[in-house]
Parts: C-alpha cells; structure tokens; sequence
C-alpha cells in the first residue's frame, strides 16, 4: 500500500506490506535503526517515537494507518554534532549503559514533557490538582520504559537537567 | 613465571600524572547511543538487501517430531526456504574440534529428530520480508511425540546428587560444632528460575564474501563465538569473520552463540544472500539460557557473644539434561565469615528444563538472598545489630584457605553505608514504624564477589597525528569497557582522551576474554597497559636514536609523556611532531597480559553493604523501596561515572529478585508460564525510589598492574537480601521462597493481625 510519511521533517513515500509495524518500516525500510525493537509486543518502550508529537509504542501500530503522520524517531532529535538537551543530559549523567533502550527513554522523555506541561494527569497527580514536576511524577509517566541495565536514577537526574536546559 | 611483586612498580595508571584515571568521564560511544546512530547486529547494513529468517520453537518439552509438514509455509509468499532437522544443511556433529585449539566445538542447529526443551528452535523460515517470515512460520506444521516432561524441581530434590568432579567442603567438624552453639538457625530459602532480559533480543545479520563468513551478531565474547561458528560450518577459523561492536546487554546470557547466528550464516550460504535472524522476546525466554532455581538450607550456630562456631550453607539446583552447569550459590560464602566448623556444597538434578547458565554474578545472586537473611535472622535471635554481628564474625584471613587477603574492607563499607544512611535511626523490633497504612522497615547485607584476571592481547598504534588508537576483540555490553581502555590509552600515552579511538567487538583484533565475570575491565585493561608501555617504549627509542629530534642521544627510559609532548627534562617535541617526521606511516605494537603465577596465594574479592529501606502496604501487600544505598570496595576505579552505574544496576536488580522476578514451571508442558516482559516482571522506573552507590578508595595490588577490581556483579551481590531484611523489619513477616510476592507476604500479615 502507497503510504506518505513525514519522518524527522522529510516526507517518505513507501510501498508498505499493510502488515508492516511502523517500527520495521523505520527499521527495514528508511533504515532507521534508533528505534529499538526489544520485545514487539508493547511491553518495553525501547520503540517509542513521537507520532503529531504524542509519544507512542511504534511496534504495536501499522506504518498505513500513519499515512499523512508526522513522525519524529531519534534520528529527528538531534546529532551527534548537535546533541539535543535531553540527549546531552543523558549522556553527562550516563542515563544508560548498554544503550538499547535509550532512543526509546529519549523520545519518551520529549513525549512526557509536553503531556505534562499540558497538565494531563498520571497516577502520581492528585485528584483534580494540575500534576507539578517532580521525581515521582517522573518516575510513573517514564515506567513505560523498561531499562534492563537498570539505569533509572540516572535517567530521573538526566531528565530534570534536561527540563531545566530546555526551559 | 611472574608474580605479583612484579606489579607493584609504579606504571602510568598507578600514577596518574594526567588525572585520567578514575575521573567521571562520559561514555567514550555514548553520543552514538544518545542519537540511535550505534549499529546493534540487527541495524548492520549487509551490502545487499538481506532475507528475513524466523525461527519456530518446539511446543513440547521432551519428545521426538514424528512427522514435518511444510508445503504450505513453503508455498507462502516470499518463502525462499524452510528448514527443519529433515533438510537443514549437514554440520559437524556436536562438540567438534577441525582445529585442536578452537575455543568452541562446533554447535549444530537442529540436530535430530529430539525435542530436549520447550520452546528448542526446530524449524526456519526465510522470506524476502521479515512479515512474509512471520506468516509462513505459522504454516509450518509439526507433530510431536511428546514424553512426560521430567520438570518438577521442588519434587526431584532427593534425587539430586553431586556434581560431577566436586566435593562439599568441609572445615572443623560441623554436625559437632552446630549441635554445641548455644543459638542456632536452621532454615530454608527459595529462589525461582530467572531470565536475563537483556533489551536487546539475540540477534545475527551474516553474509559471505567469497569463502569468507561476515556475521554481526549480539555476543560476550568474541572467540568462542567464531571458533563456533567455524566448527559448525566446517569452515577454517580465520574464515569467519565475527563482529560485535554493541551490544544491547549481555549479563551471562550472550556468553554463548545459539541457533540464530548458525542458521543466519547457513542460510546465507544456501541462499547466497545476507539473512538475518533475530529472536523474539517470547523465544528469548526458553531459548537463551536461564539463571536456575535453588533451594538453599542455611544452618548458623553462634556463641551468645555472635561469634559464628559453625556455618553451612547447601543448595540444590538443576540444568538441562545434556547440561552440566552448576549454580553454585555456596561458594561465596567460604571467603565471607569466620568459623571454625563450616560446610558447604551443592546438589544437581538434570531435568527437561531450558539450559541453565550463568546471570550476573551466578552464585553470589542466589547465595547472599539466603545467607544474608539468615545473618538477619541470627542477629535478632542474639539481640545483636545486624552490622556488629557481620562485623565480630570478620575473618583475619580467608576462613577456608587461610590466604590473606589482598584487601578486604569490608567492615569499612558496612560502617560507612550505615552511618550514610542514617542505620542508627532504625528500630531492631520489626512493625513499628508507620505511615498512614504503610509500615516502614530498614534492611541491609554485606556483599561479595570473587575478582578474577584472564589473559588478554591487546594493540596500540600512533599515526601522524598523533592519535592512538586501541584495538581489542574485547566487547562492551554497557559495563563502560570503551571508555575505560580510551582512559588507559589516554593516561599512559599523556594525550587527550579526544586523541585516542577505540576499536573493539571484531575477531581480528587481538584477542581478549570478553564480558563476564566481572573480569572484563581488569583482563582487558592490563593487557592494554601492556600494550601502551611497549608503545612508549617504542615511541622512546625512536625519539632518543632520531638525530632530528631534540631527545636524540638520551636514555630513552626517561621520557615521559604528557599533554602530547615527549620529553627528558626541558627537552621536548609534540608526539605528532616526532611521528610525523621519523615515522609517518605510524607505529603499532602489541602487549598482552596474564595472571601471575603466585596470584592465588592471596584471596582477592570484591566487596560491598546494601542499606535499604522499604515501605509494606499493610492492605495490599505491596512492596515498595523508598530508599537504598550501597557502599563498595573494588579495587582501583577506572571510572567513577560508569563504575557508579554498573552498581546501582545491580542494586537495582536485587531490587528485582527480591521482589518480582521469577519463571514459573508449568509442569504439564515444561514451559515457563510467564514468556514475556508484560509477565515477567523486571524493575521499571516507579519501582526504584532513591538509590545510590559510593565506591571505597582502594588499590589492590595483588588484583592486577592497575590494581583495579570488577564492578559489573558486586552490586547485585545481596541486594536483594537487604530488601527482604527491610520488609521483615518494617512489618515481621519473613517470606523464604522469592520472589517477595504480595500474595505471600499478605498472607504472614494476615496472620500478624496487621
Ligand atoms: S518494542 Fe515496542 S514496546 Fe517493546
Ligand atoms: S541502557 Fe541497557 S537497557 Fe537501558
């Protein structure tokens, strides 16, 4: 199926196998290999990308329904040259180890921060209160991402630095 | 022979003149990682489109496949080729050596006819789309003749028996010495199977070049993977070429190749095109090894002072039938305590289970979950804090081999961990502290892991640039062993960290162990030391016989290095002015590093203290860890940043054993219930409260030239137990058989009343 799909700003025209995740079709198709595919199912966050700027987990979606979609992998983050804060902060205090899950973390980051800046509430957020920004509300909206390597205090201090340098 | 005295001479990373050592630099790949642009095996770009292959798992435990039905799967669109043990390509059987000195016999994929374990891959389909693969693995039809699983662990433990070629270890006399002690415990602890769940599922893409095998593939070690691979395929060892440039997380279970990296590099063959292969999360469970069950029976008798006079510590485990792997989760505890009378030892039983293996820190993991809730146990039978009793029970010298110790500050770690975390502040009676419905409950243990020193090789080259470049078949699987031999190059060449590159992960280098063990850093950083000693002295003599340099004439042992300029006193030119003009086409050198002959006189371990403090919701049942600090000693730390993150990881997974993780058996089929993250429950982010480590200053000469020590498994080493101590102390309920599960902890509370 013909599908359009503006990825990190460029407009990418595929012929996609309507079974195709969007994660395969960044992974396999645009060789987009940032998104990580740790378990394809949901249930780990290693693939999250930004879709119209909402984060989400790109294995579990099909690349036709995304026709016309924005979407921003890591890839559309920053550089190597350029290091996006959250990247920098990440990297200054070793947010993670291995590295597999940190495109994901990352992206998540960027998603999470807007959410809560829009004041959507999580389970950390009193009943009826706008939700404040802090290490619980951190670690509940960011636990959708599984780090096997275990590196979330780093990711919570990675993560307020980041907020900070971007405010 | 060499011996330890050998490196007790001050050496560039002793000395440290530029201050590299040990400084918290960031990740020498982390701006890759940060930006996705790091090639895991999967993300490698074979030089033409690749085919996708899938594997299919055995749906029996044991049993035979009596009959093979793939003429739909094969007539699917896009199937290029389906295997089974009927047609895959012939491989030399089990275990084959072609080449005496391979590290690896040769490991065929779909052997027989046999079924030996749920979930055994049995069949490949390889399309020209990874959703053709998909599909067509579900036409794939077999059919079984399946055996009654023989699983049942907790039924089979009469039967097991000693491993092969060991024996208990006995000191003293210690039926006599318990039935003497005037306190005694005598209790018994359960851990469940677990599963590494590395983010990154194991995953291969190979080519051929020719006669050439080029396989990208997930890996801990590189050698024994190549040789491997050349033994399965028949093929000379130098004609696989193996590379494992980043791998996304390993601990033990990426020690070992399986069937995606054997059938990628047949299919690629038959099929003359690159195939990749990788396994699902599901696959992972059952197809990748396992850190096995234990039961561990702990027997303390003590005096009234706390002085431990007789101390076992028995367990029982299992692997696969053909397995031989033994968790020997009571060894740690000879090098832990004094006590005259003293036994131990393990059970094995062989069962149709998935093969068992080594996890972060196999043994220690396990062991300290029992021994240190025991010494909780003790503590409050004899009234005594749990940190004095671990302290009048430390020994002067190894208890078993009366070695002294390289270095052994373990009491230091035990008194500074409890006074940074303010221990004096806890309640030795258990359920008195509250808040709102929560009862609130401080635990800790000591901590312990041997340190080991494999040979390595390792290169070093200048170019005219004066950068140095590292290059080692070494790997980093998020232990930091990129940025640590960049320090090393660094500091012993006297050049900026932005001068070296490091190359590692890749067959042709020269060789080092790996990953594991937490003996990484030292094996591969020694023979990098080597290796940059024998660059400078290169570097000196050509500088002092060079006529146009300024050093010519001098005695080439005194020429330092530092801010990339070589110099005898006021004499002096840039390295990259000297290479450029007497050597433009660079120079690179070899060094390599073994353990000394007279190491093992001296028992060298790693050590810590966990503190922890816990909430128990007295309604659900819940867990939660408010706060936990461990305190290390290991040696030299090369880096203080990575060195901190390897332990709060493995805090952070003792965090995990003590509370959420474990495979349950279904004994009707041999399979593990829970095949998935969403069931097998690693820590996630809300779990973890505040947490942080602090690491000793300590050099332990007797480790290494560097004198630095493993980090990677220290700090899973009783973590776990200082949590269940926290939940005993907040609430008084002790649960035994792990994980620390609301169910079971509700129950004792239940009974408390509370
Ligand atoms: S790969 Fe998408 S959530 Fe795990
Ligand atoms: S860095 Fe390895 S899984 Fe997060």
């Amino acid at each position: 199926m013909r599908t359009t799909i503006t990825v990190n700003g460029e407009a990418r025209s595929l012929d996609l196998d309507p079974r195709t995740t969007l994660l395969d079709t960044l992974r396999e198709h645009l060789k987009l290999t940032g998104a990580k595919k740790g378990c394809d199912h949901g249930q780990c966050g290693a693939c999250t990308v930004l879709v119209n700027g909402v984060r989400i987990n790109s294995c579990l979606s099909l690349a036709v329904a995304h026709d016309g979609d924005e979407v921003v992998s890591i890839e559309g983050v920053g550089t190597v040259e350029t290091l996006h804060p959250v990247q920098q902060a990440f990297l200054t205090h070793d947010a993670f180890q291995c590295g597999y899950c940190t495109p994901g973390q990352i992206c998540s980051t960027l998603g999470m921060l807007d959410e809560l800046a829009a004041g959507w509430p999580s389970q950390e957020t009193a009943p009826g209160a706008a939700p404040v920004f802090n290490d619980a509300e951190i670690r509940e909206r960011m636990s959708g991402n599984i780090c096997r390597c275990s590196a979330y205090p780093q990711i919570v201090a990675a993560i307020k630095d980041a907020r900070e340098a971007m405010a | 022979m060499s011996s330890v005295n050998d490196w007790a001479a001050p050496n560039p990373v002793t000395t440290n003149r530029s201050g590299i050592i040990g400084k918290p630099v960031d990740r020498y790949e982390g701006p890759l990682k940060v930006t996705g642009t790091a090639p895991y095996a999967y993300e490698v770009q074979p030089p033409s489109p690749p085919a996708y292959g899938v594997m299919v798992g055995a749906s029996i435990a044991v049993g035979r496949i009596a009959a093979v039905d793939t003429a739909e799967a094969e007539a699917a669109p896009g199937v290029l080729t389906v295997w089974t043990h009927l047609n895959v390509p012939a491989q030399p059987a089990r275990g084959t050596k072609a080449h005496p000195r391979s590290t690896q016999g040769s490991k065929p994929a779909f052997e027989s006819d046999r079924v030996t374990y749920w979930g055994q891959p049995v069949a490949l389909v390889v399309a020209d789309t990874l959703e053709n693969a998909v599909a067509a693995s579900h036409l794939v039809r077999l059919t079984y003749e399946a055996e009654t699983p023989d699983v049942d662990f907790r039924a089979r433990l009469a039967d097991a028996g000693q491993p092969l070629g060991e024996q208990d270890m006995e000191v003293g006399d210690f039926d006599g010495g318990f039935a003497a002690s005037a306190v005694k415990l005598d209790e018994t602890w359960v851990t469940p199977i677990q599963n590494h769940c590395q983010m990154e599922p194991c995953a291969s893409v190979v080519w051929w070049e020719g006669d050439k095998c080029v396989a990208h593939t997930s890996i801990q070690m590189v050698k024994p993977a190549q040789h491997g691979l050349a033994e399965t395929l028949g093929i000379d060892r130098d004609a696989v070429h193996l590379l494992t440039r980043y791998i996304g997380g390993g601990f033990g279970g990426k020690g070992q190749t399986y069937d995606d990296l054997t059938l990628a590099a047949l299919a690629a063959r038959a099929l003359g095109r690159p195939v990749k292969v990788a396994f699902t999360r599901q696959q992972m469970m059952h197809g990748t090894i396992h850190r096995p069950a234990t039961v561990m029976r702990v027997r303390l008798g003590a005096e009234k002072d706390g002085r431990l006079n007789a101390f076992s510590i028995m367990t029982w485990t299992h692997c696969h039938k053909e397995g031989s792997f033994t968790e020997h989760a009571s060894n740690f505890a000879r090098a832990l305590y004094a006590a005259p009378n003293r036994l131990t030892g393990h059970r094995l039983i062989k069962l149709d289970l998935p093969h068992a293996g080594p996890m972060r820190a196999p043994g220690e993991a396990s062991g300290t979950m029992s021994l240190e809730c025991a010494m909780d146990e003790l503590a409050e039978q004899l009234g005594l804090d749990p940190v004095e009793l671990r302290i009048r029970n430390e020994p002067p010298v190894d208890p078993e081999n009366g070695r002294p110790f390289s270095q052994r500050q373990l009491v230091r770690c035990l008194k500074e961990g409890a006074q940074l975390f303010g221990w004096d502040r806890r309640l030795p009676t258990p359920g008195l502290v509250r808040d709102g419905r929560w009862l609130v409950g401080m635990g800790m243990a000591a901590a312990i892991r041997g340190n080991f020193l494999l040979p390595a090789k390792c290169s070093f080259s200048v170019d005219a640039d004066g950068v140095i470049t590292v290059r080692q078949g070494m790997t980093d699987i998020g232990t930091g062993t990129y940025t640590v031999l960049a320090q090393i190059a660094a500091e012993t060449l006297g050049v900026t960290l932005g001068e070296v590159r490091v190359e590692i992960g890749d067959s042709e280098l020269p060789p080092a162990p790996g990953s594991g063990g937490q003996f990484g850093a030292a094996s591969a950083g020694s023979a990098a030391l080597a290796a940059g000693m024998n660059l400078r002295r290169a570097i000196a003599e050509l500088a002092t016989g060079d006529p146009n340099s300024p050093l010519y004439g001098d005695d080439p042992t005194l020429v330092t290095f530092q801010d990339g300029v070589v110099a005898i006193e006021n004499k002096s030119e840039t390295l990259a002015t000297l290479i450029r003009r007497a050597a433009p086409a660079g120079l690179t050198i070899e060094g390599d590093s073994r353990p000394a002959a007279d190491m093992r006189e001296w028992s060298t371990q790693t050590y810590g203290s966990h503190y922890c403090e816990v909430g128990v919701d007295t309604v659900t049942g819940e867990v939660r860890v408010r706060r936990m600090l461990g305190v290390f000693a290991a040696g030299r730390i090369l880096n203080y940043k990575t060195a901190r993150s390897q332990l709060t990881g493995g805090m952070i997974w003792g965090v995990g054993s003590a509370l959420t993780e474990g495979n349950v058996v279904d004994p009707r089929y041999g399979s593990l219930i829970n095949q998935d993250l969403a069931q097998y429950l690693v820590p996630v982010q809300a779990d973890i409260g505040e947490l942080d480590a602090i690491m000793l200053d300590e050099v332990d000469d007797k480790a290494n030239p560097m004198g630095v020590k493993g980090v990677g498994e220290l700090g899973n080493s009783g973590a776990g137990a200082a949590v269940a101590n926290a939940i005993y102390n907040a609430c008084g309920v002790r649960v035994r058989d792990y994980p620390i599960t609301p169910d079971k902890l509700l129950a004792g509370l239940i009974a408390k009343g509370l």
